[in-house]
């Protein structure tokens, strides 16, 4: 499997909600449409949020995956 | 596009832990492109304030777990059950507890109320101060932070009118 490309990072590593999904929406906004930003976080709550944010601001959600209680997401601006 | 979806929140309480679901709600719908407005009546609105003095009261929710924010981690998962009896005679005990409460959020990575009211200020949330409560507990308009509308129910009333999402908090 190909590693992920990205952009631009976000660290919400020790956030927890709403800060996950208000940076990256910050973060998003200031970016260029087909870019893509990779973001980390530790609370468990942002799988959820950030798939429900993506879906609704209609940016792509590529992926995410957990690795010993850190979770770390792809969105493409769209 | 999808058309633009509308939140609209009464905020009734003033305390610190009940300032916390509106402006979350509100700086997070704001984030997924929502239209928000915010009413705050009653207790609500000293949340309008300049400064913040929100407290917790923990003799009115026995539901609140009381615990320490400092020391080991054993020690700060202990839950220490005051009775009221004790808690209504303890000088200070609000404040007490409302410090502790705030260390605790901060610790766990929570924004603090400023930080998500400066945050729905800047995406946009209408903010709106209720006018009879105002007369009625004598807050004046310049106490309030700037871009805070004045209005009555009428005014929630017509913007909620038009919401996908309607909130009594």
């Amino acid at each position: 499997m190909n590693e992920q490309t990205y952009d631009q990072t976000l660290d919400c590593k020790g956030l927890n909600c709403p800060l996950p999904v208000l940076k990256t929406n910050k973060q998003i906004n200031t970016m260029d449409t087909g870019e893509v930003l990779k973001i980390e976080t530790t609370d468990m709550g942002s799988i959820n949020d950030l798939q429900s944010w993506s879906k609704q601001t209609e940016n792509e959600f590529i992926s995410y995956a957990e690795d010993d209680g850190k979770y770390t997401f792809y969105v493409r601006k769209t | 596009m999808k058309k633009t979806k509308r939140l609209a929140i009464i905020a009734s309480k003033g305390t610190l832990d009940w300032a916390y679901p509106p402006f979350i709600l509100a700086s997070t719908a704001a984030a997924m492109n929502m239209e928000v407005g915010i009413f705050f009546t009653f207790y609500g609105l000293p949340l309008l304030h300049k400064k913040i003095e929100a407290k917790v009261a923990p003799q009115t929710n026995p539901a609140m777990p009381m615990k320490m924010p400092f020391g080991p981690q054993g020690f700060q998962s202990m839950e220490w059950p005051i009775p009221n009896i004790l808690a209504n005679n303890i000088p200070g005990y609000e404040t007490m507890a409302t410090s502790f409460m705030k260390k605790t959020f901060a610790k766990k990575g929570v924004a603090s109320i400023e930080e998500l009211r400066e945050i729905c200020v800047e995406s946009g949330v209408k903010l709106i101060a209720c006018q009879m409560t105002m007369d009625v507990f004598g807050f004046e308009p310049d106490q309030f932070i700037d871009g805070v509308d004045v209005g009555g129910a009428a005014t929630f009333l017509a913007f909620a009118s038009e919401a996908d999402i309607s909130l009594f908090v």
